[in-house]
């Protein structure tokens, strides 16, 4: 499975790429496909899919990048703890230069705080026992796909009794949002491409209420330009033939029930609760609140002054991440609005809907050679 | 959405595991995969191992896309 | 006086401890007979003819011992490849280092061995040197500073402004190594052929010039890699450059942990390889003489100039299917991540 030249093989591309064009073309009208996946939106760009399936099907991006969809009051609060507790920061990269309301943990750090940029939630267990009279702050975003690993990490602290580490709880999962989209009737989505590493722990059935519940099909798709084509194929054969299921086309990666030690993990230490995304705004049951019996590593109960958060005027960040409007149309892309100077978390993160958009596309967008 | 690297597993105690991708190891817990055995690849995701790689679902979908990128030649291009 | 296992804040205020230091450590270990003087600045022999080109950097990494070399190497190899891309002879260099208090005398000795190995293997002479020291927790162990004369030779003009529409864009081995072997020690990553790439160039540099190829360009992609220098390569001279995806030299060991980091292999730093500009026609004889010297095993011809254009981004790779992607600047450092 390691033969990635496989997967990405130009003539398997073509072949895919053309027959998703012919099943859309007989729908006579855009096929509108949602990829659900951050990950996905940056594959998407960096192969220029979405060009080359244009205009017989419109692929849009949706919430899928969990630095995107949180809000900038959880980035105030952890700037307050690390300046009114002086508590040790540990994040994963993706977060580091996020605007906040006043700044972002780039500048914090700079200004003298302790933030530490760490790969592994394991890694923040490490900085907590070697700074045992802090409070060491993991910053717990990520969707299903990295719920298990802080929730294993604070199963391992429970375990090590190791009382300064904690966590900020930001982790969300996809199921919710995505009835919310599927519902929404302005959107009119024809398919969902589904994220395959949340699919991993998932499994494909946790989304058949897709196809149930809203009679849109799916696929669960893997990362290489021939995984999304035949994700994009496959959803346009179903539009086609009248059909709505979950189709797994990530099997190498992804069964039907998923990785049940991972979920177990998550249950453990975490219950669903409403929660607050970027765009979409409050969602009942799409945010992982940590249980009762740990309450003590539960950095959002820490006494801190927050300041009411400011979300940047004029940012369509929420616009773009429901795939209402595509990231040139806000009227700070690419101007007031760079990668270079983001003003929303879109245009952060590298798997952001905008700064996909501004590092792969901008050059097709404006009519010139990539 | 996330970042997951299919990496072979090389040395197993307990929990803790080794694996391998291109000659570069490194170490992952497999508290979240505990049927994981030595040989197997598995998806690597923020220093945990969270999937097992399917290696006969990957042969057959490397061999579709085979199959699709010659009928590509043969239906002349 | 005992020598010391640590670094003392005496050893840098001009007393017995730094005499020792420079005496006992850097003075054998650099000797020559400009630094054995041991006054204020070194007086250099005759000036050998050229254009005289200067060029100084600051050294800081972290570790500062990694596979493949040290801060020393380091600190030697970036100053001798920065003159020698500009198409100077390396000759003479200074040595400074901003110690911090309580570092392992070990370290230090370590780090002064490998930059002078690394100034005999590319025949340049350290003629002088400082050592300031700074309390714990002002530092972090060493930093170090180089500056390095050299000449250029009468006839020789390598810049970018001769880089032109046509020219043939080489390298001169498998890019990324450096960042990746450093991002690998910070993540608990590791593997045999994993190793930093730090060499001096002027060797392999000189190899080329002897070939007859019409060189118009070097340059060493150091900070930001490959990506970083073909951008600043565009923008000065005002061409695209096109690289081709799978003539690109990536080793596997290199791949691996880019993958893993979320990192990208043309954004890794390369400390001993050098982009080659050089007439089309002349690509394959470059390519030849950069192959035959231990440093230029793994030459590789990768990419192109095009005429800038108006509408199109300065930099693009063009894929395994043909296509030509754009390869955008990065706003700042490569940061692990997960998503």
């Amino acid at each position: 499975m390691m033969e990635e030249a496989g997967y990405r093989d130009p003539r398997a591309v073509a072949a895919l790429l053309r027959a998703a064009k012919a099943e859309a073309a007989s729908l006579h009208r855009p096929l509108v496909l949602m990829e659900v996946c951050g990950t996905h939106t940056h594959a998407i760009a960096e192969a220029g899919l979405r060009g080359k399936l244009a205009p017989e099907i419109r692929l849009v991006s949706g919430p899928g990048c969990p630095v995107c969809v949180t809000p900038v009051g959880y980035l105030d609060r952890a700037e307050a703890l690390a300046r009114q507790r002086n508590a040790v920061l540990c994040t994963f990269g993706d977060l580091f230069r996020v605007p906040s309301s006043t700044g972002s943990l780039e500048r914090l750090k700079a200004e003298g705080g302790d933030v530490r940029i760490v790969y592994s939630p394991r890694d923040a267990l490490r900085v907590a026992s070697e700074n045992p009279g802090r409070e060491v702050v993991f910053l717990a975003v990520g969707f299903e796909t990295t719920a298990p690993t802080i929730a294993a990490a604070l199963v391992e602290a429970e375990g090590a009794g190791l009382s300064n580490f904690m966590i900020l709880p930001g982790n969300k999962t996809v199921p919710m949002p995505l009835r919310v989209l599927a519902g929404d009737p302005a959107l009119r989505l024809d398919g969902f491409l589904l994220p395959g590493h949340v699919s991993v722990v998932t499994g494909s059935e946790a989304f058949s209420f897709l196809a149930s519940d809203y009679g849109i099909p799916s696929a669960v798709v893997g990362f290489a330009p021939t995984d999304v084509l035949a994700g994009v194929a496959d959803l346009a054969a179903q539009r086609r033939g009248g059909r709505a299921g979950v189709s797994n086309l990530y099997g190498r990666a992804v069964t039907p029930q998923g990785n049940a030690v991972a979920r177990a993990a998550m249950d453990r230490v975490f219950r669903p609760e409403s929660s607050d995304w970027r765009g979409l705004g409050p969602i009942p049951e799409s945010g992982l609140l940590l249980r009762e019996s740990l309450a003590h590593r539960d950095a959002s109960r820490l006494e801190v002054d927050v300041p009411v958060p400011e979300e940047p005027a004029g940012c369509l960040c929420g616009e773009v991440l429901k795939g209402a409007v595509e990231p040139p149309a806000c009227p700070l892309f690419g101007t007031a609005c760079t990668p270079d100077l983001p003003v929303g978390a879109c245009m952060v993160s590298s798997e952001g809907t905008c700064a996909a958009y501004y590092r792969h596309e901008r050059w097709r967008l404006a009519g010139g050679a990539a | 959405m996330c970042l997951a690297i299919p990496m072979r597993l090389v040395e197993k105690d307990g929990w803790e595991g080794t694996v391998e991708l291109n000659g570069v190891r490194r170490s992952v817990s497999l508290m979240l995969l505990e049927d994981a055995g030595v040989g197997d690849h598995v998806l690597i995701h923020a220093g945990y191992a969270i999937g097992k790689v399917d290696e006969e679902e990957a042969r057959l979908t490397l061999e579709g896309l085979e199959r699709i990128a010659a009928s590509l030649e043969s239906g002349g291009g | 006086m005992r020598a010391s296992d640590r670094i003392l804040l005496g050893h840098g205020a001009g007393g017995r401890l730094t005499r020792a230091l420079v005496k006992d450590l850097f003075v054998p270990l650099f000797s020559n007979p400009a630094l054995e003087a041991l006054s204020d600045a070194a007086v250099l022999p005759a000036w050998p003819g050229g254009r005289p080109a200067l060029t100084t950097d600051a050294f800081v990494v972290d570790p500062l011992e990694f596979p493949g070399g040290d801060l020393g190497r380091l600190a030697v190899c970036g100053t001798v490849n920065d003159l020698c891309v500009s198409g100077a002879r390396p000759l003479w260099l200074t040595f400074a280092l901003v110690l911090e208090e309580g570092a392992e005398m070990g370290l230090l000795r370590r780090c002064a061995e490998s930059a002078a190995e690394a100034a005999r293997d590319a025949g340049v002479q350290i003629v002088a040197g400082d050592t300031k020291v700074v309390p714990k927790g002002r530092g972090d162990k060493i930093y170090a500073v180089t500056a390095g004369l050299g000449s250029v030779p009468e006839g020789r003009d390598w810049g970018d402004h001769r880089v032109a529409e046509g020219d043939a864009l080489l390298v001169t081995g498998p890019v990324g190594d450096h960042g990746a072997t450093i991002m690998a020690c910070r993540h608990g990553m590791a593997g045999e052929g994993l190793r930093s790439d730090v060499a001096p160039l002027n060797g392999l540099v000189e190899a080329l010039a002897a070939s007859g190829a019409q060189v118009h360009a070097l340059h060493d992609p150091t900070r930001g890699g490959v990506l970083v220098t073909c951008h600043e390569v565009a923008e000065r001279a005002g061409v695209r450059i096109v690289l081709d995806e799978e003539a690109l030299p990536v080793r596997g060991e290199v791949r691996a942990v880019c993958d893993l980091l979320g990192l990208h292999p043309l954004s890794s730093p390369c400390e001993g390889r050098a982009l080659v500009f050089v007439e089309a026609g002349d690509a394959e004889r470059a390519l030849k003489a950069l192959r035959s010297h231990p440093f230029g095993t793994g030459a590789a011809r990768v990419g192109r100039v095009e005429a800038g254009r108006k509408g199109a981004s300065p930099v693009a790779v063009r894929t395994v299917s043909g296509e030509e992607r754009p390869l955008d600047l990065l706003s700042g450092a490569e940061l692990p991540r997960i998503c």
